[in-house]
């Protein structure tokens, strides 16, 4: 029950429209920065080596290098400071944790493109689409609603 | 000078502890945050200077079965009007003479009230060496140290002892760490929920989930957190 409760409260905090991410993807992420009054977007891009929690306190760290060296950020995937995350490749993994590419330099640091398990890929998109799609339409609807009871 | 922390009800209720989670602000900064689901509480008994040298009022928390309660709780809180409840606390008011026998007390009365006391019953650790329970520092991994790298060292010798034949009372040693009330003063209140009877308090709270909680008013505010109060 208390499961249930959480799951409750975040609700209404839970980003629906978040692509299906897989540790080894590649991707963009939109980071909003707010310097004093002014908010702009920075693109964050890399490889997820990690993905972290559950519900609202879901993380993904990205790698990437920047002027030769690891930089790691661990994004919080539903906070509002998330604009967005594109998937850019899909990359073929056997863990779930990519640890090791730290260790890797040049070439070797690349992953192969995704070739195995591409079906049930689809279907976890055109699922998550399909879900999506329904929040939305649930959004629309009650939304209409409310006026009508004021 | 006037003061809005005088205007802050003064009040409790009690609670189950539900779990934790983060609630993000809308600049994108986030809190931790424990789920408490607390109340609707009975008021089961309304106390006053005159006949009981303080005033309080008592409240009831969670229905229990007729044959799992006793005669003496089945009758207390019947004279309230309700069915048995599992739990009773105290809350010390000046202003219990305002509520009514029989009364409730839920989430929404919380609502005005920016920092809460959480009262519960810490997690039992059994029995624990000093280390571990009074953070003693141990002995040296090495330099001759044999067998005794954990334990807590003098007890004191014949002078701080007094010649008693036994250590000081009041020494800390190892013993039975946790299960014992917890007090945690002056939490912020982060939002209520008053469909599902939740309030949701910063940070971690003494505990298990699912474990008993009273929350109270914030007794003594700190004088950071009465500027945000007299600010806001």
């Amino acid at each position: 029950m208390s499961a249930a409760l959480i799951a409750a409260v975040e609700q209404d905090q839970l980003k629906s429209n978040l692509p299906v991410l897989h540790v080894g993807d590649t991707v963009d992420v939109h980071v909003r920065i707010i310097e004093g009054s002014k908010e702009r977007i920075q693109v964050f891009n890399g490889v997820i080596i990690k993905m972290q929690g559950k519900g609202l306190t879901a993380t993904v760290t990205v790698r990437r290098i920047v002027a030769n060296e690891g930089v790691e950020r661990t994004l919080p995937l539903h906070s509002p400071k998330i604009a967005k995350i594109e998937v850019k490749r899909r990359g073929d993994t056997r863990r779930a944790k990519l640890y090791y590419l730290r260790d890797r330099v040049g070439k070797k640091r690349r992953l192969r493109d995704k070739r195995r398990g591409l079906d049930a890929l689809t279907k976890q998109e055109v699922a998550a689409t399909e879900q999506q799609q329904a929040a939305e339409a649930a959004a629309a609807s009650a939304s209409e609603e409310k006026p009508g009871d004021e | 000078m006037a003061s809005k922390v005088d205007d802050i009800p003064q009040t409790g209720i009690l609670g189950r502890k539900v779990g934790m989670t983060r609630l993000f602000n809308e600049d994108g900064t986030d809190q931790p945050v424990t789920v408490i689901q607390a109340g609707p509480c009975v008021i089961t008994q309304v106390k006053n200077e005159e006949t009981d040298g303080y005033d309080a009022i008592q409240l009831g928390f969670e229905d229990v079965k007729g044959r799992n309660s006793t005669f003496p709780v089945i009758g207390h809180d019947a004279k309230a009007g309700t069915t048995p409840k599992r739990f009773h606390r105290e809350v010390r008011l000046d202003a219990a003479g305002e509520h009514e026998l029989g009364g409730t007390v839920t989430v929404a009365d919380l609502k005005d009230v920016p920092y809460v006391d959480v009262v519960g019953t810490s997690k039992g650790k059994g029995f624990q060496g000093s280390m571990k329970r009074h953070n003693f520092k141990g002995q040296e991994a090495s330099h001759g140290v044999e067998r005794k790298h954990r334990s807590p060292g003098s007890v004191g010798g014949r002078s701080s002892n007094l010649g008693t034949g036994k250590p000081k009372k009041g020494i800390r040693m190892s013993g039975h760490m946790g299960d014992e009330r917890v007090t945690l003063r002056n939490l912020p209140v982060v939002k209520i929920d008053e469909e599902r009877n939740l309030i949701m308090v910063k940070g971690p709270v003494p505990g298990a989930n699912g474990s008993l909680l009273f929350l109270r008013t914030a007794r003594r505010l700190w004088k950071r957190k009465v500027a945000i109060v007299n600010a806001s």
